[in-house]
This record gives structure tokens, sequence and C-alpha cells, in this order.
């Protein structure tokens, strides 16, 4: 186990190189240093030798990928891809293109997303997960049809949509919560609250749906027939069986997810004003900053792969017929 | 399997749901027990606070004054810095009184040996221009550990080691703090770090023009920087700077290349704000940056305010100056001040507000929203939330809305010192050029851009259409007929009238091209915006100009690229038609008339010229222009550049925008002034009566809660009532 | 007239010819046939059917372009043609698209829905709100009469609607009748009674239900804004309509081109296994584990700087608009192809042990021809699954993908650039709410059909599922 766990770590390391490639490739056919370079030294006055000047500070003054001029390996190592790239194995994400540290942003911003991503994820699974044990309960009734009919037409509502109206109704109309903002510590908990039960509204569609299917497949199993004609209460092994049995899936889909909580839901923050990760990258992204688009690309990157080896982990853990090897 | 028995059977489905009301409920309740509304934003501890709500929508990336330069950093800024002069508060035309200086700075000229020159000297013969400047004594510095001294008398946190920035994660950590007297060698230290290697001034390329020595001063010091290792910071104070010298403890010199009387503005400008060289010292240690502790991040000054919180991603706090020198507020304004209460705290010590807390807001409408309901003091007001707040009444005046009335919003309104303009390239073989053609096609264009339509669909009316690129309070601005376009517009008892359309489309077939098409290939003819930016509004705004060209039949293209790529266009003269706006420095005339001078010009030589315009009867009357006193002659000059201007059209010329300012009731002295942005010493507010309208307009609405709740019982019951009735069976059927 | 082919345009037709190409080739095979005919057998799946036809026959009208021709003038040589790119549907929707009004007018309206200054004939100012130049211009006294004309052109509606479908009545009836050898006027009444195995009647009632909806359209908005206007004018019932063909463009194209990637590297991945499968896997790992938001950013973003700084090659702002549509599906379609890769690798993997295909390994046969003859009919039932499912998904993404900035570009109709607008309508006082209803209301009636008929195909032809039945 040990040992497949770090081959595992090592096979990550391949593909976070090309990670790398991608995100830099594309972020420099997109903006030249110059245009980095021009777009923080503001609007007025700005003459090319300030330009100059400001690539050679932030290290942008080498050839992108490989130094012609440079003797030996240094081809390779001086160059602006390795040496921005190379810290980021060591977690070290240098200042962003505006000038402020990025692990220190990270570090701060990372609260705000997880105060949101982990009361949805874990009120969404019990809201769904009851939601569909109440149709499995019921199926075949007009009670699981229309369940049904109501999560089709929920998935095929725009996430947009939850948002737009939720906020409109709540804050604006009904003055039950702040519209927007955020207030580190318990505070918190006002400015969460709204977004937390649009996530889980706006998930009940797609994952009722889906747990509803997986206890209906847990039901119709042999066992829990047999345990049926025993007479034991149908909510009992409702409960006790299928619930248990049906875990087992919907958690291990739930663990792949886990470590991206992190990145906090892009949407969600940036229309509440929450100062989480999401909203960070998406001004990343609008200003343009590469030193924080990489950063997030190969932390996002890292918590995917970390996801994957904590899902065949969970497997083994569920079932110990499978063996990791 | 064997059983285990659970304390309570789950026999109830409804467990999860039943749990999630109470949980809710509970949440209520919790909230009720605070004494501030529920969607208040802020922690309860601030109720009734005599502090100032505002936000901020975009970090300021630069607080250094050296590199500052935009409006969103200069809220700032203004608060902390504290340069030679600044505007008076109340007076308009803008005046220049003194801030921290004895009294205003007046020049005297030398010729090329240094000679002293009378004052009315030709401005050919005039090499330099002094300035000797004396500032007050006694005026000290914010607390600041860059100031901190040990039990030996020696600077506390000059030569940290890395170690000992361990625990520090910002300024607060340093528990030692210290402050000293402003003086005049900290003016001198600021001049010279516009030039130095390791910041970026944005004005260092215009002031190397005119501050004596300073372009040698920078080679020096790049020079002196690159022999220095890394590590170690460039003392400044080891360099003379001849343009800028230390006369005494309290008194210093500028030297101005030739006669540049604008140069006074630039004096209120934080460029010309004094920084301790301490300052330099302490930020630039090791570790310091990777800490986001620099002089971006905390400036030192000794204005009224200083930053405390400086959280780019939250909130940035600014506070009470404890050392500040004081100041009272003015005792005159102009006419109708007093009736505005705007003097009814003539002669008060400021500032009045303790403390200001900016909110990181990226939406314009959260933003809106809290402001009505009170949580922000004061806001602008966006396009769409316009109809809610401003109805324009039957004779044109603008007021509120009965419903802002009521909740004893005031407005305040004034016509920004800014143009936005619709500029042509002129090197653009279409458009540009002198041609009697292009300059026909341009007129067309001018008259078709129907501003005053734009205005009231973008700007609910918050603007008034250019007749110049110089807008109202600014020297050479003509009223009425005098002052109008005769090129686009026609007067008349109602004012100016725009020229219909069927004249444009006259001029266009004078220019060749009758009904938008090429008189001789019958081509249409297409031309192409350069713009930026895809955002909802843009397109729309866009959508509307391709309207206007519709007018005349002429196809619009609309090129839209970011705004490096557009900068670049533009300094690679291959745009042809693009929308650009100026935002005044200071309040002159040059400041606008220079947009169009032809040595400014953007095509390779990056000036703000961006239209390429070059005539050489125009740029002859402007260096003419520039150096002269306001007075008739100027004027004179002024109405004949203008003339020239309408003339070939190398702008149509947009509008002036209005901005417009509501403020709640408990806001006072909310005169806006265009120019200062060191306002806020002279604000206050009444917190009590905000607290109580805060309660009165966020009444929470309860009725929603229950209906939920009520839905959900309704979902749940019938499931009940089906379980029942389905167990009941089973029992039947296995009794029978 | 000039015919304009635009990238997307040529592209929707190469699909809809896979799709005949591929109608024709299940008719000739049973086992293909079966799971169909179940598909069809499904009231609410033939009601999902009829409003996707609908749909797709919009987009197609929509996809059709080309360039007036400009009135020849004096001693002009070449015939000029006008600048702007307009389609069948704009043809067939007359003046919707130019009768713009100033700014913003509510659904039916007559008059703007801001007040204006106006100067009355004695010379004062007064505020009111102005007339529409287009909606209800018709009436004389619209506050009378409005309630009257709308009602008379919806019956007008209703009629030819009626009119419409008895006459598809009749000719399905015949057509039917024919078939079954009952004679016609048996199908008819077989149809009306429900007992045909093939819902016609829910087909019918359907596609009633959207005639009418076309006749109304027909009828009023000739002359009334339906869903009003935006804040320039324009009518946002034409925007809508509009809409249409971007949403089904990126729900289809997408797919359409991750397609061939998906299903060959997913066989070769599964097939050959060792390296090849080595690669394949680094290959979508490292895709995968890309935050897709961001890499739909960085990918939009170099393709915009590309578009700028080769604006030669657009001639038209439409055709730049359609380049950058194209490249969005591109761009989504290379981060969302890595799912239905892995699938087809663990299947590949599974069927590659049955004996059918180790016999034929065993017997020489090319590897390609075990590829495309064994393998491949029997990954196809997961691949259109795949390609159905993510329909839906596809059209509310390019919602979210607007609204991060990151969409098609500004001048494109769509969908999520109508609910990005509508944010800042929506904190308008009085609200401006129909362009959000609008689009909303458009979106979701083509999201719930995919949806609906996403599962009734899965239902068919999900062997596993059917085996649970």
């Amino acid at each position: 186990m040990f040992a497949y766990i770090i081959r595992r770590t090592l096979y990550a390391i391949p593909i976070l190189i090309g990670v790398n490639m991608i995100t830099f490739v594309l972020f420099f056919v997109v903006n030249s240093p110059d245009d980095v370079a021009r777009m923080n030294l503001g609007m007025k006055h700005v003459t090319p030798e300030a330009i100059e000047k400001w690539k050679a500070d932030h290290g942008y003054d080498q050839p992108l990928l490989y130094n012609a001029d440079a003797p030996g390996v240094e081809r390779l190592t001086d160059t602006i891809f390795f040496e921005k790239s190379v810290k980021l194995f060591a977690f070290e994400f240098g200042s962003s293109d505006a000038g402020r540290d990025i692990g220190a942003d990270i570090s701060e911003r990372m609260w705000p997303s997880l105060a949101i991503a982990v009361p949805t994820l874990l009120l969404g699974l019990l809201v769904h997960v009851s939601f569909a044990m109440l149709l499995a309960f019921f199926r075949g009734t007009y009670l699981d049809l229309s369940g049904v009919i109501l999560c089709v037409v929920l998935m095929s509502i725009s996430g947009l949509f939850y948002i737009i109206a939720g906020q409109y109704l709540f804050s604006k109309l009904f003055h039950l919560v702040p519209v927007s903002g955020y207030e580190p510590g318990w505070q918190a908990w006002r400015f969460v609250l709204l977004p937390v039960l649009i996530g889980v509204f706006s998930g009940l569609g797609a994952s009722g749906r889906w747990y509803r299917t997986i206890f209906l497949e847990e039901i119709n199993r042999d066992y829990v027939r047999t345990a049926r004609a025993k007479g034991l209460p149908e909510l009992r092994l409702l409960f006790r069986h299928v619930l248990k049995n049906a875990m087992v899936p919907i958690l291990t889909g739930v663990v792949v997810i886990l470590p991206l909580l992190f990145m906090g839901s892009l949407i969600m923050e940036s229309f509440f004003g929450i100062p989480g990760l999401g909203s960070y990258t998406i001004e990343a992204i609008q200003k343009q900053d590469f030193a924080i688009v990489r950063a997030m690309v190969f932390l996002g990157s890292v918590l995917y792969i970390i996801g994957l080896l904590l899902t065949d982990l969970s497997y083994t853990l569920v079932d110990p017929r499978i063996r990791l090897s | 399997m064997p059983e285990m028995r659970a304390p309570e059977p789950l026999s109830n489905p409804l467990n999860p749901v039943a749990r999630w009301i109470l949980f809710i409920l509970a949440g209520v309740v919790l909230a009720a027990c605070n004494d501030q509304p529920w969607n208040s934003p802020y922690p309860p501890d601030q109720a009734g606070a005599n502090i100032l709500y505002s936000s901020f929508n975009a970090r300021p990336k630069h607080l250094d004054p050296a590199q500052s330069y935009s409006a969103n950093e200069a809220v700032f800024t203004g608060q902390i810095y504290e340069p030679p002069l600044q505007y008076h508060f109340l007076k308009r035309p803008y005046q220049l009184e003194p801030l921290t200086v004895t009294e205003m700075p007046r020049p005297y000229y030398l010729d090329a040996e240094g000679r002293r020159l009378a004052d009315d000297t030709a401005v050919e013969d005039i090499a330099f221009s002094v300035y000797d400047i004396s500032i007050r004594p006694g005026i000290r510095y914010q607390p600041h550990p860059a100031f901190a001294r040990d039990g030996q008398g020696e600077y506390a946190y000059h030569r940290l080691d890395a170690a000992a920035l361990d625990d520090v994660e910002n300024l607060d950590d340093f528990p030692l703090s210290g402050s000293r007297e402003l003086i005049a060698a900290d003016y001198v230290y600021q001049v010279k770090r516009l030039a130095h290697p390791r910041l970026h001034s944005p004005i260092f390329g215009l002031m190397a023009d005119y501050i004596a020595g300073l372009k040698d001063y920078a080679v020096t010091l790049r020079e002196a920087d690159k022999a220095l290792p890394e590590a170690r910071v460039l003392d400044l104070n080891q360099y003379p700077l001849s343009g800028a010298q230390v006369l005494d403890r309290y008194r210093y010199r500028i030297t101005v290349r030739g006669k540049y009387p604008q140069f006074q503005y630039w004096l209120a400008m934080p460029f010309f704000a004094p920084v301790p060289w301490e300052a330099d010292v302490f930020y630039s240690q090791p570790g310091m940056k990777e800490r986001n502790i620099s002089l971006d991040w905390y400036p030192v000054g000794t204005g009224p305010y200083m930053l405390t919180v400086n959280n780019p991603n939250r909130q940035m706090v600014l506070e009470r100056n404890p050392n500040f020198h004081g100041e009272r507020y003015p005792d005159s304004g102009e006419a109708g001040d007093a009736e505005a209460g705007y003097l009814d705290d003539a002669g008060r010590e400021l500032p009045f507000i303790d403390k200001v807390i900016y909110s990181l807001e990226k939406e314009a409408i959260p933003t809106w929203n809290k402001f009505l309901q009170g949580y922000y003091d004061a806001s602008g007001i966006s396009s769409d939330s316009f109809d809610q707040a401003i109805q324009v009444g039957g004779g044109g005046d603008i007021s509120l809305t009965p419903d802002l009335k009521a909740r004893g919003v005031h407005l305040n309104t004034a016509v920004s010192t800014s143009v936005y303009y619709m500029g042509f390239n002129m090197l653009d073989p279409v458009v540009g050029g002198d041609s009697e053609r292009a300059r026909l096609l341009r007129r067309a264009i001018a008259i078709a851009m129907d501003y005053e339509e734009y205005i009231s669909i973008f700007a609910n009316g918050r603007g008034i259409p250019a007749q110049s690129p110089l807008p109202p309070e600014i020297f050479g601005f003509r009223e009425g007929q005098a002052g109008i376009n005769n090129y686009v517009y026609a007067w008349t008892e109602r004012g100016p009238q725009r020229k219909p359309i069927a004249e444009a489309r006259r001029l266009l077939a004078e220019a060749g091209y009758p009904d938008g098409r090429d008189i001789k290939t019958g081509k249409p003819l297409v031309l192409y915006l350069d713009a930026t930016g895809g955002g909802p509004d843009d397109s729309a705004r866009q959508n509307w100009i391709r309207k206007q060209f519709d007018k005349l039949d002429i196809q619009l293209q609309i090129r839209n690229t970011d705004y490096n790529r557009f900068q670049d266009k533009m300094l690679k003269g291959r745009a042809q038609i693009f929308q650009w706006g100026w935002n005044a420095d200071y309040p002159d005339p040059e400041n606008f008339l220079f947009l169009l001078y032809g040595k400014n010009i953007k095509f390779k030589h990056n000036g703000e010229n961006a239209a390429n315009y070059k005539n050489p009867e125009y740029d002859r009357l402007f260096e003419q222009m520039k150096n002269m006193e306001n007075g008739p002659q100027r004027q004179q000059i002024i109405d004949r550049m203008i003339e020239i201007l309408r003339h070939d059209a190398p702008w149509v010329f947009g509008f002036h925008p209005k901005q417009f300012v509501l403020y709640h009731a408990w806001y006072f002295n909310a005169k806006s002034n265009l120019m200062a942005n060191n306002t806020l010493k002279y604000r206050r507010i009444d917190p009590q009566l905000r607290e109580q309208r805060r309660h009165e307009w966020n009444q929470p609405v309860l009725w929603p809660l229950g209906l939920v709740a009520l839905l959900l019982v309704l979902m749940v019951v019938p499931a009940v009532v089906s379980y029942r009735r389905h167990e009941n069976r089973r029992v039947q059927t296995v009794q029978s | 007239m000039m015919w304009v082919l635009l990238w997307t345009d040529a592209l929707v037709f190469a699909l809809v010819a896979v799709i005949v190409t591929f109608v024709l080739y299940a008719r000739k095979h049973e086992h293909m046939r079966a799971p169909w005919r179940e598909v069809v057998r499904g009231r609410i799946a033939v009601a999902a059917l009829v409003v996707l036809m609908t749909y797709t026959v919009t987009g197609l009208l929509d996809s059709v372009h080309f360039r007036k021709a400009l009135p020849m003038q004096d001693g002009q040589q070449e015939v000029q043609y006008a600048g702007d790119v307009v389609s069948l549907l704009d043809g067939l929707l007359g003046d919707l698209a130019t009768q713009v009004e100033k700014t913003y007018s509510a659904p039916f309206a007559t008059t703007l829905y801001t007040r204006e200054t106006v100067i009355a004939e004695d010379g004062t100012q007064q505020r009111i709100f102005p007339r529409l130049k287009y909606g209800g211009a018709h009436l004389a006294d619209p506050v009378s009469e409005r309630v009257g004309d709308i009602a008379l052109r919806s019956l007008r509606a209703l009629g030819e609607a009626l009119l419409i479908i008895l006459l598809l009545y009749a000719l399905l009836s015949a057509w039917l009748g024919r078939r079954w050898n009952t004679g016609s006027a048996a199908a008819a009444l077989r149809m009306l009674r429900g007992e045909t195995d093939v819902p016609w009647r829910t087909a019918l009632v359907t596609l009633f239900v959207f005639v009418f909806l076309a006749a109304l359209i027909v009828n009023l908005a000739s002359v009334w804004h339906v869903f009003g206007t935006d804040k320039v004018g324009k009518d946002v019932l034409y925007q809508t309509i509009k809409s249409i063909r971007t949403g089904l463009v990126i729900g289809t194209l997408t797919t359409l081109v991750m397609l061939p990637f998906a299903v060959f590297l997913g066989m070769m991945a599964g097939y050959f296994r060792g390296w090849v499968d080595d690669v394949i896997q680094y290959l979508y790992t490292t895709l995968n584990s890309i935050p897709g938001v961001l890499l739909i950013a960085a990918s939009v973003l170099m393709m915009q700087v590309y578009m700028d700084t080769h604006p030669e090659l657009f001639e038209t702002m439409e055709e730049r608009a359609d380049l950058r549509l194209l490249f969005l599906c591109l761009i989504l379609g290379i981060t969302s192809w890595t799912g239905l890769c892995r699938l087809l690798r663990g299947e590949t993997l599974k069927l590659r042990e049955l004996e059918y295909v180790q016999a034929a390994d065993a017997f020489g046969v090319a590897k390609a021809t075990i590829l495309m003859r064994h393998l491949l009919p029997n990954l196809m039932h997961l691949v259109l699954i795949a390609v159905v499912i993510d329909f839906s998904g596809l059209v509310l993404a390019e919602a979210v993908l607007s609204y991060v900035g990151v969409g098609v570009d500004a001048t494109t109709m769509s969908w999520g650039n109508m609910i990005n607008r509508a944010r800042l309508e929506m904190a308008r006082e009085p609200m401006v709410w129909w362009s959000l209803l609008a689009a909303f209301s458009f979106m979701f009636m083509l999201v719930l059909a995919a949806n609906l008929f996403a599962d009734a195909v899965r239902d068919a032809f999900d062997p596993r599922l059917r085996a649970q039945r």
C-alpha cells in the first residue's frame, strides 16, 4: 500500500510538468511579457523603458522556453518557464504579477472557500440522500414520479438562475441575509447561509436523481428481497441495509472532489462577494495575472491527483477484496 | 449478522428534514438576538460607531506616492499623504491653497547662466523656474514601526534578520512604533524617488523633461543600483539632485526647466508628498516583500488618516492619525455654500470621522442594494439603477424619486473635468488625413453620432454633449451660443440643436459616398471601430454605435480587443476609429488641448494625442497658449484653436459626464470636489440617525420562511400518509 | 444574393449528413432499429423529440447564410453586396430585426419603459412615456384597443395552427392507412384513440403547441414586441430565437469535435495496452487535472489574441463571431472528451477479452479491422448515450462561460449573453424582467426536452438498465 502511494506520487510528477507546460504555452501565446508589463504599469504615460524595467524586475526578461545564448544546461534553465515552474513544485508560488505574494493570499482565501464548500457538500449530501431515499421508498407511486419530474425540471434550469433569483428574493426583497460580503469568524454564517442553500438546492435535481438510481439498484438486489421476505420492516431495511450499501458509491464519488473543495466555487463566490479562491481565480483571469492563474492551475491539478489517490484508497477501505498493485 | 439495538429506532423519515427546519429556526433566533438588522453585513460591535462605510472595487495597485496615479488609489493616498498644496474644498473655480507650506510658493526665473530674471521676462529667455518652498514646523508623521527606537535610541526595526520576521504577517505584528517631525528633506527625498530605478513612477518621463537634472539623476541611480548587491538599498541621500535641494530644516528648492506655470498643480498631487527615508530602509529589508509589507501596502504619511488594515481580499480601513497636525474647516466658500449647509462646521477641528471601512465590492448591483439598505453612506449611481434614484422634473431639472426623498437621501451633481470622445486615426487612409473628402466624412459622422441619445440611454442624462475638448469649469470653456460647434449644431432658442441627418448625408455624398457607397465603384463604405471590452454593457453600447452609422448607411465593423492589444494598436497607428476619454490632471486648458498637440502624437511617440492629429497652426498656438496666464488674450487663442479642431474634426466631441453622488441624510459636507482627493477630512456623519434608519429599513420579511416550511410539510404529508397506508396493508397481508 | 458558408454552418451541415447516414445505416440493421423503436414508443420521448426537432429546424434555417446584393448604381461594373450576413431565418422573421425602438419597452407595450422629456406643442417640457415606433403603432388608441387586437390576432393564430395541424393529421392518416392497409379513416381513428405503437397523438399535440406558437409569432410579432425590447431597443423575441442556433451549435458541434479523439484514443488505449495505453492515459489525466474553466479561459483568451492580430482574416463581424463560436466548441470539446475516453477504454478492455475478438486476433485479422469491425459497433451505444447526455450540460455551460467572460462573442446572440445582461436589468427599478424570462424559458424548454430525450435513449440503449426492468 505504501509503495503504491509512493508510485502514484511519482506518477504525478510528469502529469504536473505537462500541466505546467500547457498553461505556460497557453498564457504566453496569449500575452507576451510586454503585455503583462503594460497591464501592470497602468494607463497613463507608459514608456518602453518602463516596460523593459518592469520585465527585468519580475523575471520576464529571459527567453520563454529555450535560451540559445546560454551555455550547456542553462539553455533550458535560464528561461522564464524553468524559473517560474520549478518553484511551484516546492509550493513556492512567488508573487503575483501585480506584486502580492500568492502563497499568503491562497492561505487566506482558502478559508472563505471552505466555509461555503464544506457546508454545501455536507448539507447537500444529507438533503440529497434523504430526498433520494424518499423517492426510492415510494418507488413506483405518484410521489416518485413527481419527484423524478421535479428533478429533471430542476436539472434543466441554469445554475445562474438559482443564484440570481435567490439573491433577489432573500437579500433584496425579504431582508433576511446580507446582500453580499464576508466576515471572518462566527459572523461568517450570515454570509454563507444563502450561498450554501442555493448550492444545495441547485444540486438537488442531478444528485437526487442519481442517488435514487443507486438506491433502486440496491433495493433490487437479492439480499434485500430476502430480508423483505423475512418480514423486516421496509424502513429498517432501507436505513440499515440499503443506505449502508448505497453510501459506498455515493461516498467514493464524493471523495474525488474533496480536495477540490479548496478551490471554491467560481460563480457563487463572485456573485456573493466571498473573498475565496474561486473569485480569486476569476479575477486573475480577468486581469490576466499569469502568475496567479499558473499557481491556481497547478494547485488544482495537485488536488485533483490527490483526489484520485484518495478514491483508490477509499475503494480498498470499502472493499477489502480490491488490492492496490 | 448481530443486530445492534439503536436506542431510538429511526422510524421517522422526516427526521433530517425536521432537523433542517430546526436548524433554520435556530439560525433565525440567533440572528434575532443580535441588536442589529439581520441583513447587516457588519459585525454587531460596530453599531452606532462614528465609522464611515464605503467600498472599493479593485484593489489599489500602488499606494507608494511615487507610483500611485489611478483614481481608486487617490481615494486612499489623498487622505494619508500631504503634498505641499491642496485645492480649497469649497471655492470654485478650483483654487490652490497651502497645505503643509507656510505660503503659496511663487517661482522666480533664471537664465541659462543662473542669473535672476524679472518676473515678466519673455518665455523664450527663461531657462529655469525656481520654487522655494517652506513648510510649517511641528508636523509629525503617523505612528509607524519604521520610526521606532529601542532602549538605546537606535532604530528598532532597521536591521531585522529573517528569523525576526517569522511571526510577522502584517504591520501590526511589530510591537513598537514611533514618529518624528516632518522636515524639508522628506519632500526632496520623494522627488528623488521619482527617478528610483526600482520604482516605476508613471510621471518620471514627464517630470524628467521639467525638473532640472532628473533625467541624468535616473542614469546615475541606475548605475549605482547595479553596483549594489541585491539585498542592499540605494541611499538616495548620498546622491544629490540639482533640481531638488534642501535649503534648511524647513525649506527646500525645486528647479524647473523653462517656464511651466502648471507645475504648481503637480505640487498638490501625492507625487510630491513627503516620504521619510526610514520607510524605505524599513520596507526594503529581506523578507518584507514576501509578507506584502511595503510602501505600496502600508503607506506612511502625515495626513489626517492612516491605513491600518490593508487586506485587498476583503477590506481596507483608514483610521484617524493621532499625530495629525490639526486643521480647521474652511470658513468661506462660493455663493450658496452657506445655504447648502456646507459652512455649518466652519472653524471646527478636522477630521470628523474616526474610521472609514472600505469593503471590496466587485459588482455594482450589490453595492447599490446595500446603499439602499443604509449600509453604505454614499453611492455613485450606475446607469441601471438610475431610474430608481432620479427623476427628471417637468422643467428638465433633476430631482430624486419620491421613494429616495422619503428616505432622506440627497443628491449632488457636478460636471466632471473629463471628456469622452470618439477619435479618428488621422493616419488612416479612409477617415484620416487632411483631404477635404476625409474631413467631410468625419463631419458627417460627427452629426450622425447622436450623443444626446447616448447620454440619455447609457448615462441617463448624466452628461452634457461636448462642443469642444474643454469641459465647463475649465478656463476657455464658453457657454451658450458662442460655445457651440457650428459644424454639428445649430443654435435655436431652445439651445443647441443637432443638425438633421439629411445634412450629414449631404456631407457624405459630397465626400463621395452617396448612400454610404463609393461613387465610383459602388462598394459599400465599411469603417472599423477599434474597441475594448466584451462585457454585456459594452455590447449594448456598440450596438448603439452601429445604429448611428446605419443612419448614414455606413457599415461599421467593430474590432474588439483587450486593453493591451488596443494600446498596441494605437501605438502602431493601426486603429481607425476609437473611443477614448481623458480625465484632467489639473484644472488648466493645457491639460486638455495638449491631447491634440502634434508633438504628443501616439504613433511611435506614445504621446497622449491618440488621434495622431497634427496641424501646424494649432501647434504654434498651443505653444503660445501653454505658458500664458488666464485672461482675454488666452481665451482668444483658445477660441481659435477650438475652431481649428471643429473644422478638421479629428474627434467627434462626445460628452462630459456628470457626476451624481447620492448620500444619506446622516452624511454631511458632501460637496463634490473633483480636483481635490483629500476631502475625507471634511465629511461628517451622524451615527445615531444611521442606526435608527437601518433598523427601520431592514425589517425582515418572514412569511416566505413560513411558506417554505409549509411547502416542505405539504411535500412530506402525503408521503407519511401513504407510508401509513402501506404499512397497514402490509400488516394486513401478513396477518391474513 | 451571395451565399455565405460560415465555418459552423459547414460543420452543422456535416453533422446533419452524418446523422442522415447513420439513420440510413440503422434502418438496415435490426439490432440498431430495435432500441430506436423503443425510444419512439415513449410518449414523453416523442414529445421531447418534437420539441427538439422544432429547435433543430429553427437552428438549421438560421444556418443558411447569405449577403444581399445592393442595387446597381450608374456606371458600376460588378455587383456589390451588403456587409451584413443574414440567414434564411432572418428572412422568415421579416422586420423583427429592424424594428428597433429607442430603449427598453415591456412585452406588448405601446410606450417606452422609461420616461422622457419631450417638448409639447405649446413649448413646455413634459415627462411622459413616449409611444413606441413599432410596438402597437398601428393602433390609434392603444389603451382601449390593445387587448382586443392581441386577442384577435391570437385567435387568428389559433385558427391557422388548427388548420395546419388538421392538414398534417390528414396527411399522416393517409400515409399510415396505406402502411397498415387499414384505410386512412381507420388510421385516423386509431391515432385519435392513442392506440398506435408510436404515440402519434402526443406528437401531433406537441406539434400543435409549436405550430400555434409559431403562428402567434407570425401574427403578433409583426406589430408587437412580444417579449419587449432591450436596452438599445432591439426586439427580445428576435434575440431569443436567434440564440437557438448558438445553443444548438455548442451542444452538438462540441461533441462532434471531441468524438473522434475520444473514440479512437479510448479504443486504442484499451486494445493495444502497453505504452500506447500509458501515453493516452497520461494525456487525458493531464488534461483532466487542469481545472476546466481555467483551461477554457486560457484558450479563449489565446484565440482572441489570434483574432485580434489577424483582423484581415475576417471580412465581417459575423465571421469573426462565428469563428469564436467554433473555437469555443473546440475548446469545450478538448476539455470534455476525457470522460468518454476513459469510459471507452474500460469497455474496450472488457471487450477485447471476448472470444470472438480473441478469435479474430488469432486468425490474424488486421488490427484496424478488428477495431472497426468488432469493437466500434459494440461501443456505439455508449457513445450515443454520452452524446445525448452531454448536450444539455453544454447548453447550460454556455451561460456560465458567458458570465465568466470567456463565452461566445458579445455580438453573438446567445442565452448566456442575455442572462448575463439580465443581471444588470434585474437591479433596475421597476425591474426589467422580460429578457431573463425569454432567455430562461427558451433555454429551459430545450434543456428539459434534451434531458427527457436523453433519458429515453439511455433506457433504450443501456443493456444493463434494460436487463433490470
